[in-house]
């Protein structure tokens, strides 16, 4: 079998892996296998992105599209109907954030099916994520609340509730972050278990049923929730005017 | 039988591991909840059934929280080992 450190076989593991080092102003820097992974996923996006745009500027409007630009129509589609449902008349300005989020946490969390170890099963993916989403949350509430409404918010009951609003404010990407973490490792983990610990049944395609539910199913439904409380939080920001 | 400290540890660890997990009580109750009266809920009105199951996975996904950090803490106890070092 294969013995590189990106793909998910053998023995139960399920570790990140060093796969080389370098010397970067005197820190030694890792190459890891979550560098590895993202960039795959980064590769396969920013082909079907370039596919995608071709298509799109081929199109003829006279005949019915083909099998490729119906599948991104339906993905547009999907996509626009989320962020309008939830965002109103601010989604067109933060559909294409939501947009490569989405494509990107998907796409991450279902590599585990291409045999690679999803790169969101790693804290240093997520939690940068979690932290643009906290930028986002606080940028738009000193936009459109402006201080005073800021500082109103947080002492909402009474004055003396502002250290239990801002732990409020603050715990927001870290559980957002911690959430999709810790659902993709718990999958990975299953799956590494699985694959170690019962290899005769590996052998006879039983596995696939796991992979739909932690890699599918659960990577589906994480990053539907990953983007949908992300937009909630961002519209809660700026508010109803 | 000689026990040394690290190997105590260890041990403890992996109790402390596994009554972490004793967390994921609590999100099966609520999700089981959450579904039986998103259930309910689409019984009574069929026709919102799409927005019933996104709010319910939504409302599942962020009860789920608190049994996955029973799980990040039996992770941690096991792998990362904090108290041996």
């Amino acid at each position: 079998m294969f013995n590189y450190p990106v793909l998910l076989s053998g023995d139960v593991d399920f570790m990140i892996k060093g796969i080389f080092s370098y010397n970067c102003f005197g820190n030694e820097v890792w190459i890891t296998t979550t560098h590895v992974c993202t960039l795959i996923v980064m590769l396969l996006l920013i082909v079907f992105a370039l596919f995608a745009n071709r298509a799109v500027k081929k199109a003829n409007t006279d005949e019915a599209p083909g099998t490729f630009l119906n599948i991104v129509e339906l993905l547009i589609d999907f996509l626009d109907g989320i962020v309008n449902s939830v965002m109103g008349k601010n989604a067109a300005k933060f559909a294409n954030y939501i947009f490569t989020l989405f494509l990107f946490i998907f796409l991450s969390n279902i590599s585990g099916l291409m045999g690679l170890r999803p790169p969101t099963a790693d804290y240093g993916v997520t939690f940068p994520m979690g932290v643009i989403t906290f930028g986002l949350i606080t940028f738009n509430k000193f936009k459109h609340q402006k201080v005073s409404g800021v500082i109103k918010g947080l002492c909402d009951p009474w004055v003396f509730w502002i250290p239990i609003n801002l732990i409020g404010d603050f715990a927001v990407p870290i559980s957002l972050s911690l959430r999709l973490f810790a659902n993709v490792l718990s999958g990975t983990v299953m799956m590494a278990l699985y694959y170690g610990l019962l290899p005769i049944f590996v052998k006879i395609g039983i596995p696939s049923f796991l992979h739909i539910y932690f890699d599918l199913f659960s990577g589906a439904i994480q990053t539907y929730v990953f983007c949908m409380l992300t937009m909630t939080y961002v519209s809660d920001a700026i508010g109803a005017e | 039988m000689n026990i040394s400290g690290d190997d105590f540890i260890r041990g403890c660890s992996a109790i402390g591991a596994g009554l972490a997990l004793i967390a994921g009580i609590g999100p099966g109750v609520g999700q089981g909840i959450a579904a039986g009266h998103a259930a309910s809920a689409v019984g009574r009105n069929p026709g919102a059934k799409s927005d019933v199951t996104s709010t319910m996975l939504l409302g599942q996904a962020v009860a789920e929280t608190t049994g996955l950090y029973g799980l990040l803490v039996a992770m941690l106890l096991l792998f990362v080992k904090p108290l041996l070092k």
